[in-house]
């Protein structure tokens, strides 16, 4: 029994079919990569674990608790977390600003006039954001306008919100894509940091074989919106399928 | 002080100032002088200077802190100014009681209008709050005659009951409004030299609620609710994925610039006991969104300046008619005079709105931060030339700075 079980899940959107009949079962502490051509329902799937979308038919559960008919808001408070494939910031705000945000969001939703009553000690939390900062190497850049960062700076701004949050899962889409290879590789190394000092669960959508060999445990890969095969990297690499799906070879 | 750091200290004595010393800085010209009709400083246009202003920074917390456009305000002004004349037509005529139920009677209006209008956002909840105005302003004209009076208006009548009060004075007259006996339209002139200036209490009392309004809305956006509101107006998607709900936060940004606008509509009935069903129309909800932005939306002092400004035109620039420009420009030879008259003539007087329409439009298209902005480049400039004096000219080291506005 996995963090995350997806059974049986269809979508379609008018005449198409985006997802049929997906199965997907995420293991407690592993990083899952979801893979698959452009089309395959790779960010469809990611959308009905985060109450984006509701399935037609299946169900997704989250530590046995089921997410369908949930908020986003109410699962991100099970302890979901996503990034974006295009960032999704706060632009108008600095950068600290973004990290106070979540780094105050206490998992219980409940609306509070002084939003950050329900934190014990301010200080840590901001020194905890500050770390942080450091970790993702923007330290310099705390005071700077979210929306004036780079495209790179945006996305592990958005990463560094995310981990601020201590999530159990954290769903990645293309982290890394759009960036330079130096970028891509640090990315990779703080991600390979943070599944070793924590208790994280991590299922991650790339295109980059480089990240998704590099990191993950199992890998599933989608074509057409049903998966095609689930296994660990190594006997995926070689799978006549997987290449027939992604590069239109003849098995 | 008080919770405040330096710069938002020094920015609430300016207010404070500019509030106490409105009498003098609003009548600068010797009264029967020429330059007399410029003169703002009368108890009436004082107080809706600082009526308007407590309006528009109530509007601003919500339209420049969450960046949802409100085109209904008015509502809450028009229920504010009813349930303060009643008060008056029940209770007594002190204004205290009628300020706290126009704000609580306004509050409980905003909760039921924002709780439906803020299902939706952008067009949609501006088209929805101005649904929701026009339905009051209709039903206050039509429907509602027991409570509103409808096309006449709610005023006070001397078989009115006044509990604590009396129904008539002992001449036989409606009595003033009054603070504890203070009474309302009492007012002091002080005459020197050629000027006067009218101290009027009702004045006073509006400009102290004004600093305290404005000091409550200094804390509301420096507070970690202000920032609440800000991450709504930059990304509400993400806000939602950190596992936070920003609908309480909206409404809780909604009932309050609710209630500044029903505090407004309860000043406006205690400087005149009298409300109309016209207090709630579309044109009054527009015209507290010009105000705003004119004066610069999501800045602290901007909604003030922007009120003042438009409070300032209608009442000053309205007044100028032909003979006084006839006056004017009397010095001139005949035909000049009349050409420069027919000139002038659609922008003053009546045409006083062609004048604020098109500098609406060159603040939009130029100062899109308002006035507010265009005190930063000023003060921006003037700084700059300072340094460069000390400096000396080098031309290689400051940059002619690309010119926003075209010259």
């Amino acid at each position: 029994m996995g963090i995350l079980e997806v059974k049986g899940v269809n979508k379609r959107f008018g005449g198409l079919q985006a997802l049929g009949d997906v199965n997907l079962s995420v293991a407690e502490n592993t990083v899952h990569a979801i893979i698959g051509p452009n089309g395959a329902g790779k960010s469809t799937l990611l959308n009905c674990l985060v109450g984006k979308l509701i399935p037609d038919t299946g169900s997704v559960s989250f530590d046995g608790k089921s997410v369908l008919g949930r908020t986003p808001f109410e699962i991100n408070q099970m302890g979901i977390s996503r990034v974006f494939q295009t960032p999704e910031i706060f632009g108008d705000l600095t950068v600290f600003e973004n990290m106070v945000i979540p780094a105050f969001a206490r998992r219980d939703g409940s609306f509070r006039m002084h939003a950050f009553e329900s934190v014990s000690n301010e200080k840590d939390i901001c020194i905890k954001a500050e770390q942080m900062l450091v970790d993702v190497n923007m330290q310099d850049k705390i005071h700077m306008h979210a929306a004036a960062l780079s495209r790179g700076d945006k996305r592990r701004l958005e990463m560094a919100m995310c981990l601020l949050q201590e999530p159990r899962l954290l769903l990645l889409d293309e982290p890394t894509a759009g960036m330079a290879r130096a970028d891509t590789n640090n990315t990779i190394d703080l991600l390979k940091e943070i599944k070793d000092s924590r208790d994280i669960t991590i299922c991650i959508i790339e295109h980059d074989m480089h990240v998704v060999f590099s990191l993950a445990d199992r890998i599933t890969v989608l074509a057409q919106g049903s998966p095609l095969v689930e296994d660990e990297p190594h006997n995926i690499r070689g799978n006549p399928k997987v290449r027939e799906a992604y590069l239109g070879e003849a098995a | 002080m008080l919770g405040l750091d330096k710069k938002d200290t020094t920015l609430l004595l300016v207010v404070i100032a500019l509030a106490m010393f409105a009498p003098f800085l609003l009548n600068p010209f010797p009264s029967g002088s020429a330059m007399a009709q410029f003169n703002a400083g009368y108890p009436d246009l004082m107080q809706r200077f600082v009526i308007f202003g407590i309006f528009a920074i109530g509007f601003n917390i919500l339209f420049g802190l969450t960046g949802y456009l409100s085109f209904g305000h008015a509502a809450f002004l028009g229920v504010g100014s009813y349930s303060a004349v009643w008060m008056f037509k029940l209770l007594s005529m002190n204004v205290v009681p009628a300020i706290l139920l126009a704000m609580v009677i306004a509050g409980l209006f905003s909760v039921l209008i924002g709780f439906v209008s803020l299902r939706r956002s952008g067009i949609y909840f501006s088209i929805l709050t101005l649904a929701f105005a026009q339905m009051s302003f209709n039903l206050a004209y039509s429907v509602l005659t027991p409570i509103t009076n409808g096309e006449t208006g709610l005023q006070l009548t001397l078989d009115d009951p006044r509990v604590l009060g009396q129904s008539a004075t002992d001449q036989g007259g409606i009595p003033v409004t009054n603070f504890f006996g203070i009474e309302m339209r009492a007012t002091h002139t002080l005459d020197v030299g050629a000027w006067s200036f009218d101290f009027n209490a009702g004045y006073y009392l509006c400009a102290i609620i004004m600093i305290f309004a404005f000091y409550i809305s200094l804390r509301i956006f420096r507070s970690p609710f202000g920032l609440m509101l800000r991450a709504v107006k930059s990304n509400q998607q993400r806000l939602n994925y950190t596992g936070l709900n920003p609908k309480p936060y909206t409404l809780a940004a909604f009932i309050i610039s609710g209630m500044y606008a029903g505090l407004a509509g309860g000043l406006m009935a205690s400087m005149d006991p009298l409300a109309g069903a016209e207090r709630m129309q579309w044109t009054a909800s527009g015209e507290v969104v010009l105000m705003t932005i004119l004066g610069g939306a999501g800045t602290l002092i901007g909604p003030v300046l922007g009120a003042g400004f438009i409070k300032y035109f209608e009442n000053i620039f309205s007044k100028i008619n032909d003979n006084v420009l006839h006056q004017w420009f009397a010095f001139l030879p005949d035909g000049m005079e009349d050409t420069l008259v027919f000139l002038v003539h659609p922008f003053v007087g009546k045409g006083w709105h062609l004048t604020l329409g098109i500098l609406f439009m060159l603040v939009v298209t130029f100062l899109p931060g308002g006035l507010v902005e265009g005190g930063q480049r000023l003060s921006r400039l003037l700084r700059r030339g300072r340094k460069d004096e000390d400096a000396g000219p080098d031309p290689e080291h400051h940059p002619k700075e690309t010119p926003h506005v075209a010259e």
